[in-house]
């Protein structure tokens, strides 16, 4: 089974219809260049240059920099180190009263505020597209939720050299 | 086959010869076959050390053929036994599977139904010979065996066992083992997930791989214990002759099969099938995984402060399931739950063999769609549940009555992690932001006022589930359940023909429990239904999660709502019942109260213990909807005007959550957008976003002193005191992550 490039970009963009997902994209085996292709068009759609290591969610990546792997945003922002906890340099909105949690579901549909539980947002602090929400109790600590092992991948699962190595 | 005994109607008019031991093969034990299987598997990581699949390369169509016949002959069995069991959760549900095991426990194939027990039966079969039934008790042909020890190899006390060794000229060659979950067990309460048990003395029934019948025949006084310990003795009689008759077709099919192509071959060909299965999830990690370390956890709210009978179970608790996985550079894949909570005085307490069937049932569903299911996946996969957690309690006097209250939950934060991977590949249509638990919903039952017989309560419509979404569509709405992938509501016709005492007054969408995001969770639905011509009925409900939530979203969507709990006594439905009027919704929280009068009761909790309920009574019950995935600020406009036509959102909500504003007609169900008031609106809440935040540092600080001052709810503060009385390593990355001194600890007091 392999899939066009027009087709991976409908499914980045959502707009790929069901039948051709259900037919074309979902069924195994699936197309071995996919990664390689999704690449290829993120790159094309940011308006930076960094080279795309990983993409972390929509819009959030690991690029290779001048200052080496870096956690940038779409719009541009580096928050840290590729190897650092991104969400340490958001900004963080944690809903923890009713009147906080009520502007998301109604009433006795969100944690009862005695058991001091959070919705915690975390936004990128240049553009404050949402880049994640947790909910936890509080107390709970920040985890790292993905620490991707970029070497290895290129090197021994694509057989490639890595982009950025020497 | 020379030693099948002459039947008539069912019933043994012969022996079978005995076999003495070693009955393995080749002369061994079965003690020895283990061991040596063990030993093989440690020294060369291959199951039995199979380097080379020679059959599957030599004679591929043969050794597909003969995987094709097993397996066909375990769905067979199960779609043939299920019509032989009245209970509506075997028949119309398909609460019940069929596997086949190597002699020493292994899984080769498994049929369609309840999957989470491929690898249960093989704990209890590993038990078996570990205790050296083989000598002591004995395990002859026509022996049927029956096991529902969680602790043992089960998933909780409902789901039952029926397990018969099937040989071969005098040699074990396989164990067949068909479940069936029972609508009940003869526990403290009715019901078969229950809610009120605190420890193993009050789950009920109980059979631990005891033998229960030779010959094919069950024993006289097993039938009569568990008949008369049980409160639906019919259901129980007739699911046990379902779990036989379908493990005897296996028997059947397989000694054909043996026939066919001779033993040694389907010897080798079962061990070639475990090790396909194994290498398969190693090279589907390798193809659709992103190596590297990944981490997420779930909650699991255990509201008993003003619900528990128990005194030692009435308090608030909150058992935390943090799941951390590494996809290795070699294709291994790790599970670690260091850090899990001890179990505690509620049914939530989950064995290893649970948690590992849980595991299965999650990969089969997002890993290994079409392999060769079987134990080959559990051999690929370390999985880390730390002893004396709560979800590895290695303890037999707890309650394991609805270990699923760990399983679920655990399992969200599974999926998100595979699901990061899956996205890092670019397979965003694999993404699966996880699902809404189901919780069991109502249980319970009453005696019908005409026929004076018992009827039990236990909805299994509660299979259909809110789904997550992924990253390239939302969630299936109310079509899915994580358990059972063969998800059905059933209908409710069938329900009530069972459940007499409580007909349906509506069922439909419930709107706002989907997740928020740029594809939302799959919605929920919501059910009313009134108690009629009934005495006795004691009913409770059983909904997870209801005070917090269980998991989160992901990549910035939003968990899904939680689940709440309303029910109306002494209301004035006889007079509308005149009229020919009746509520028939709780859409938003309140609106039910608008349409009766009566004593409302409504709680945050998802929960409430067994209760007495009144003709007339009303009885609500809602499913969740599923996580959702990416910043809602993303959604498309069409897609949220056909979710305000369809009544997954309310107006208020999406003004808010997603900035779009507008007209609703509600007799027309027609949404028609106001451009200059949306754009206004989604401006604004990009400015709140501003506004309303701090940086992730301050709010640290911030975090961090109240944890110092103890400012916590007596649930969380009993959270984090569990996990630092089990002193396991999270708790040095709780401090370092908090920058608190080495001895720091959080107690009870
Ligand atoms: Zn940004």
């Amino acid at each position: 089974m392999s899939t066009d490039k027009s087709q991976i970009e409908k499914l980045i963009d959502g707009t790929l219809p069901w039948p051709e997902l259900r037919d074309d994209v979902l069924p195994d085996p699936k197309d071995p260049e996919r990664f390689e292709t999704t690449i290829e068009i993120l790159q094309e759609r940011v308006d930076w240059d960094d080279r795309i290591l990983v993409p972390l969610n929509d819009h959030l990546y690991v690029v290779a920099g001048d200052d080496g792997r870096t956690v940038k945003a779409e719009c541009g922002h580096e928050l840290c180190s590729a190897d650092e906890n991104w969400k340490l340099e958001c900004d963080i909105r944690a809903r923890e009263e009713q009147e906080e949690t009520a502007e998301l579901y109604p009433e006795l549909m969100t944690p009862d505020p005695d058991w001091t539980f959070q919705i915690r947002e975390y936004f990128c602090p240049e553009c404050y597209s949402l880049l994640d929400v947790e909910a936890v109790p509080a107390g709970y600590p920040i985890l790292q939720k993905f620490e991707p092992d970029i070497d290895t991948f290129y090197e021994e699962w694509l057989d490639q050299p890595v982009p950025d190595g020497q | 086959m020379s030693q099948e005994p002459e039947t008539t109607q069912g019933i043994a008019s012969d022996e079978y010869d005995r076999v003495e031991p070693p009955i393995g093969w080749d002369g061994q034990t079965l003690q020895e076959m283990l061991d040596e299987s063990e030993q093989l598997l440690e020294d060369t990581g291959r199951y039995h050390g199979r380097e080379r699949l020679e059959m599957k390369e030599d004679e591929p169509f043969q050794y597909e053929r003969m995987f094709s016949r097993l397996r066909g002959a375990l769905v067979n069995a199960r779609e043939t036994a299920l019509h032989i069991s009245a209970s509506a959760i075997v028949r119309e549900i398909g609460e019940l599977a069929f596997q086949l095991y190597t002699p020493e426990g292994d899984c080769i194939a498994t049929s369609t139904g309840i999957i989470v027990h491929v690898h249960t039966g093989s704990l209890a079969i590993k038990y078996m010979i570990e205790e050296g039934y083989e000598h002591g008790r004995t395990i002859q042909p026509g022996d049927i065996f029956c096991n529902n020890d969680n602790d043992l190899g089960n998933v909780h006390t409902a789901d039952v066992h029926t397990l018969i060794p099937i040989f071969y000229d005098d040699e074990l060659i396989a164990w067949a083992d068909g479940v069936t979950h029972e609508v009940d067990i003869g526990g403290s309460t009715r019901g078969h997930d229950q809610l009120a048990s605190t420890t193993r003395y009050e789950d009920g029934l109980y059979a631990t791989c005891e033998k229960i019948g030779e010959n094919d025949e069950v024993y006289q006084d097993w039938r009569d214990r568990a008949e008369r310990g049980t409160r639906t003795p019919m259901f129980w009689d007739l699911d046990e002759k379902c779990r036989v008759a379908g493990a005897h077709m296996i028997r059947e099919a397989l000694t054909d099969l043996v026939d066919e192509v001779g033993v040694e071959r389907y010897k080798e060909f079962t061990r070639e099938a475990i090790e396909e299965g194994r290498q398969t999830l190693e090279s589907r990690v390798q193809e659709r995984l992103f190596p590297g370390t990944y981490r997420d956890a779930s909650f699991m709210p255990v509201p008993f402060k003003q619900e528990g009978w128990n005194p030692v179970s009435q308090k608030d608790m909150l058992n935390h399931l943090p799941v951390e996985m590494e996809v290795g550079g070699d294709g291994g894949l790790s599970l670690d739950m260091t850090g899990a909570s001890p179990p505690g005085p509620h049914p939530y307490n989950c064995s290893e063999g649970s948690m590992q069937g849980g595991l299965w049932v999650s990969l089969t569903q997002c890993l290994l769609h079409d392999g060769k299911v079987n134990d080959g996946s559990y051999f690929a996969v370390d999985a880390n549940f730390p002893e004396g957690s709560v979800v590895n309690p290695q303890d037999p006097s707890l309650s394991y009555h609805t270990a699923w209250g760990s399983i679920m939950p655990t399992y969200q934060a599974v999926w998100k992690n595979i699901s990061r991977a899956f996205f890092a590949r670019g397979f965003r249509e694999e993404v699966n932001t996880g699902y809404s638990e189901s919780g069991d919903t109502m249980q319970g039952g009453g005696f019908n006022e005409v026929t004076d017989e018992y009827f039990p309560i236990a909805p299994f419509d509660l299979s259909c589930q809110g789904m997550g979404a992924s990253a390239s569509r939302d969630g299936l709405d109310y079509a899915y359940t994580m358990w059972n992938p063969e998800t059905d509501m059933g209908d409710i016709e069938e329900w009530e023909l069972i459940e007499q005492g409580l007909p349906f007054l509506s069922r439909h969408i419930k709107p706002n429990t989907a997740g928020h995001g740029k594809y939302r969770g799959g919605s929920g639905w919501e059910t009313l239904r009134v108690v009629d011509r009934s005495y006795d009925m004691s009913l409770y409900k059983h909904v997870r999660p209801g005070v917090t939530n269980s998991t989160s979203g992901m990549h910035g969507g939003y968990p899904q709502a939680t689940n709440y709990s309303v029910r109306v006594h002494n209301t004035d439905l006889e007079e509308q019942f005149e009229d020919a009027e009746y509520p028939i919704s709780d859409k938003v929280p309140g609106d039910l109260e608008e349409d009766v009068d009566g004593d409302v009761v409504r709680t945050e909790r998802g929960i409430y213990f067994p209760t007495t309920f009144e003709n007339h009574d009303l009885v609500y019950y809602h499913m969740g909807g599923g996580p959702g995935y990416g910043d809602p600020l993303d959604r498309p406009f069409d897609l949220l005007k056909e979710d305000l036509e369809k009544e997954i959102y309310t107006p208020d909500i999406v003004e808010n959550v997603y900035g779009v504003v507008g007209n609703l007609d509600e007799e027309e169900r027609e949404f028609e957008i106001d451009h200059d008031a949306t754009e206004e609106r989604r401006e604004e809440i990009r400015e709140q976003r501003r506004e309303e935040s701090q940086s992730v540092r301050s709010f640290i600080d911030e975090e961090r002193e109240r944890l110092v001052e103890g400012d916590l709810s007596d649930p969380a503060r009993r959270m984090y005191s569990g996990v630092f009385d089990r002193g396991d390593d999270w708790c040095d990355d709780f401090r370092e992550f908090w920058d608190l001194p080495e001895n720091f600890e959080i107690n009870m007091g």
